[in-house]
């Protein structure tokens, strides 16, 4: 059967991505260096994670083979974005 | 499950499903292949910000002082709010509460207009600034050309994200077009489920956006 979750769950989540929003934007302002990239990303990284998790129902899947699609999906984002940036920085080394 | 329901079910139901959470599973994962496709798309346009970002770091710092602070963060927290909304209304059909669907899918519809109007507004301000890539574009700064190239990148992300917007404005009004004609119930909602992963798709691209375009070089200004 559909699992249906609950209002609560929804305004809980947006009350978070919201607060980390506010955080991120706010925390632009400090110079952090070469990290506020980092930190910006992970921030953004927690966000879409709620996103995916909760509002797009991944975390309450029905069927594995679905979870397959979607992880497949995002590893080869991974090699995209791993691999390309690989070759480019140890360019120089040589 | 009583029987007008069951009898609406058996008719929603299409034949080579063996039953309704078969055939809600197979939609979903359907889905899921085609945002697949949209990752690899977005994908394409993230590892150009990347490597050039890598390559040019001062070019991106100078450019990224130029976005419009403000009207990213807000328009970050109304595509949120519509994320939210229009997750209610995916809850209010699987709930049976078709009322309260289209009003939620109307207020979906609100936020991502509003979105889309900030939007035009701040692409308005670099036009008029000569940000836009081309002929005109100027910038008083070091690595003008590299700047160019930012502002290249960043009208084409957020342009392909707002061309999503657009397609999920046309969606999420079919949407609540087809419930206001009774088409959705408890049973049988998988359209507006999908569209909902769509626009939380939208949603997703933007958390990604927002950081890389405007937060990046904006503690130098601050």
């Amino acid at each position: 059967m559909e699992k249906i979750i609950s209002a609560k769950v929804y305004f809980t989540v947006w009350a978070a991505l919201m607060c980390l929003t506010v955080t991120t934007a706010a925390v632009s302002y400090v110079d952090l260096g070469q990290f506020s990239i980092v930190v910006a990303l992970l921030i953004a990284s927690i966000k879409g994670s709620l996103v995916v998790l909760f509002f797009m129902h991944v975390k309450y899947l029905n069927v594995k083979t679905t979870l397959l699609v979607i992880l497949a999906g995002f590893f080869w984002l991974a090699i995209l974005l791993l691999m390309t940036m690989t070759d480019y920085i140890t360019r120089a080394w040589s | 499950m009583s029987d007008s329901s069951q009898a609406l079910a058996t008719h929603e139901l299409r034949h080579h499903f063996e039953d309704m959470e078969q055939q809600r599973d197979a939609s979903s994962m359907g889905m899921w292949v085609f945002l697949i496709t949209e990752i690899m798309f977005f994908g394409g346009m993230f590892m150009a910000y990347l490597l050039y970002r890598y390559e040019y770091f001062v070019a991106w710092q100078e450019g990224s002082q130029h976005m419009n602070f403000w009207i990213g963060t807000i328009n970050t927290a109304v595509l949120i709010c519509s994320s939210l909304t229009m997750v209610l209304a995916v809850l209010a059909i699987q709930q049976g509460r078709r009322r309260l669907t289209s009003v939620m899918l109307a207020a979906t519809v609100c936020f991502a207009i509003a979105f889309m109007v900030l939007k035009g507004m701040e692409y308005h301000e670099h036009w008029l600034a000569h940000e836009f890539p081309g002929s005109a574009f100027h910038f008083a700064g070091i690595d003008t050309r590299h700047v160019e190239m930012f502002f290249v990148l960043y009208f084409v992300m957020t342009g392909f994200h707002a061309l999503h917007v657009l397609i999920g404005i046309g969606l999420v009004s079919s949407m609540l077009y087809m419930n206001e004609r009774g088409h959705f119930s408890a049973d049988y909602h998988n359209p507006i489920e999908n569209v909902g992963l769509y626009w939380h798709f939208v949603d997703l691209v933007w958390i990604y956006l927002y950081p890389l375009l405007y937060l990046i070089g904006h503690h130098h200004v601050g």
